[in-house]
């Protein structure tokens, strides 16, 4: 038996999530006495492969095949449950990332396997198989049982750590035959923002909310985030107003993040808000009224002017040693 | 064309969560039911495209897996302006089941175009649409922000990291769908409560599927520590704090 982790790629290169779904994988194989193999679909150097091993995987599968060069959730899924049962999964690990949204459920009929949606720690238990994840958007959680022989594991993004356990890894190339009526996704057209910081991917989040006031006053925010390296956010009222565009919503309806340090600027902190930002490690806000319930989910608060404040910390950033 | 919106039943947002003695389920005493948000959303771009005739969109139906107890939510779709709703009778016990049960009537039903929201607000799951898909061995398109018909042929986009994509997909599909499909869900005017009362629901019985998965137990989030103030007039302290104290800059 094995575990397999599905690493998605990047136009050839692998991200943070990709190595933190790694680290987590080969710490639920330890669990079963054995090792993580990864699988990659599409063209990757061997030396970015290679990465995956410093991570803890024993094996690593790439497939790279022409017709799926963009995502297809049935065509992904057929091939992922075909390297699972070569491979003798009992554990399949994903991220829960649109891709992972899009792959595990079809998955899961496939093989027959029970998905632990969102976890974001080890599995309490192998016996029964027991998991840990969010429900309510965030208002509890659940320990979760899953019965099936083949376990389906989608992980929240930043909620492990990385753990370098280097391993000499194999590199396997497999083939396999697709049918090209699995795939129906036509990709018509991409558009994409170059060279801005994902807010998914941000470990810094600076966001505004209607406290801000007007667009205009967004200058000193977005140059806070700049200054520490981060993305910036806003509130759903924000975005419904087209302050913002609507890429940078967080929330209930919005992104769902988990950033290491998400600062809310002039945000109340509506249930529907913290629902979005919860999981972040650390919250600081910053509001006018210090009755604001985003002070109770923050751990750390200044009470004033954001136009006053913002500045200031833009300056200490850039001073700082 | 037809479209069918699977609708689930959800506390609403702002309900504070309790636990039923032994914390394996919610005390559901006072809680405001309602449509699950991304539901919602689906529904009103589903009805906004049978609305726009040159879209060929002859009818929106509803689908809902829940006792008879849900049925205000199902009624309450009925009066947004679905033509027709669908209930599979049983207690939901996990996302394989009620993606089994409603695979079987879309199976009788036939549908061309599904609309599932990417999750429920309360199980956070993001699981029935993709499992109606493999179920009925049909494509699966998720995070769609946007769908529109053109010449009968349904175009969306889906929402990838940083950007967008175009896509081109032939009926029947299930669509996944995020924030953006619709601006704000479509609210039921009087006329529309009136009319619920006597449009169609029809009655399923559900067939003995499995659950792959059940709760064991359920948690409070860990109470996070008192906010720490810092004087605004030297803010630079919050910078301080950050890199010394929480060490995460």
């Amino acid at each position: 038996m094995s575990v397999l982790v599905y690493t998605e790629n990047w136009d050839g290169k692998f991200k943070k999530l990709t190595f933190e779904l790694v680290s987590y994988a080969s710490e639920v194989a330890k669990m079963f006495n054995t090792s993580a193999t990864a699988l990659s679909i599409g063209k990757i150097n061997e030396s970015e492969l290679k990465k995956l091993g410093d991570y803890g995987a024993g094996k690593i599968i790439n497939i790279d095949n022409e017709l799926l060069t963009t995502l297809d959730s049935q065509a992904y899924s057929y091939v992922i449950s075909d390297i699972a049962l070569k491979e003798n999964a009992s554990v399949i690990v994903i991220s829960n990332n649109n891709t992972g949204k899009a792959i595990a459920p079809r998955l899961s009929v496939r093989l027959k396997a029970g998905v632990g949606s969102g976890v974001n720690k080890l599995p309490l238990k192998t016996s029964p198989f027991t998991v840990h994840k969010k429900t309510y958007s965030g208002n509890a959680f659940a320990h979760v049982i899953i019965k099936s022989d083949i376990r389906i594991l989608t992980l929240t993004q930043n909620s492990f750590e990385l753990i370098k356990t280097p391993n000499n890894a194999s590199i396997e190339k497999a083939d396999v035959t697709i049918d090209s009526s699995l795939v129906n996704t036509k990709v018509r057209d991409v558009m994409k923002q170059a060279g801005k910081i994902l807010l998914t991917d941000a470990d810094i989040v600076v966001s505004g909310g209607r406290g801000m006031k007007s667009p205009d006053n967004w200058v000193p925010l977005v140059e806070l985030a700049e200054a520490m390296g981060g993305a910036t956010a806003c509130s759903r009222p924000v975005s419904d107003e087209g302050w913002r565009p609507h890429e940078e919503h967080t929330g209930q309806t919005g992104k769902i993040i988990a950033p290491n340090l998400y600062i809310a600027v002039g945000i109340s902190g509506a249930t529907q808000h913290l629902a979005g930002v919860s999981a972040s490690k650390y919250i600081v806000a910053i509001n006018n009224d210090k009755d604001a319930p985003i002070f109770e989910a923050a751990q750390y608060g200044i009470v004033g002017d954001a136009m006053k404040i913002l500045p200031k910390l833009v300056e200490a950033v850039k001073n700082r040693k | 064309m037809k479209i069918l919106v699977c609708i689930s039943n959800v506390p609403d947002t702002t309900t504070k969560i309790k636990f039923n003695e032994g914390d394996t389920s919610i005390d559901t005493a006072g809680i405001q039911w309602v449509i699950n948000p991304w539901d919602e959303l689906s529904l009103t771009r589903a009805l906004e495209l049978k609305d726009d005739q040159s879209s060929g969109i002859k009818s929106v139906t509803v689908a809902h897996v829940g006792p008879a107890t849900s049925e205000p939510t199902i009624r309450k779709a009925l009066a947004i302006g679905a033509d027709d709703a669908i209930r599979i009778n049983s207690e939901s016990s996990d996302a394989f089941f009620v993606a089994a049960q409603l695979a079987e009537v879309i199976k009788k039903e036939q549908f061309d175009i599904i609309f599932c929201g990417i999750e429920s607000s309360d199980y956070n799951g993001s699981l029935v649409g993709g499992m109606i898909a493999e179920f009925l061995n049909i494509p699966s398109v998720s995070a769609v922000s946007d769908i529109t018909i053109e010449n009968g042929n349904p175009v969306i986009i889906r929402e990838i990291d940083g950007g967008k994509e175009v896509i081109s997909i032939s009926v029947p599909f299930v669509a996944i769908v995020q924030k953006g499909i619709a601006k704000e869900p479509r609210i039921a005017a009087m006329r529309g409560i009136m009319m619920a009362r006597t449009k169609p629901l029809k009655l399923f019985e559900p067939l003995p599927f499995e659950s792959l998965t059940e709760i064991d137990v359920l948690e409070k989030p860990p109470k996070r520590e008192a906010c720490k103030f810092i004087d605004a007039e030297n803010p630079g302290q919050l910078i301080v704090l950050l890199q010394n104290e929480a060490k995460i800059i």
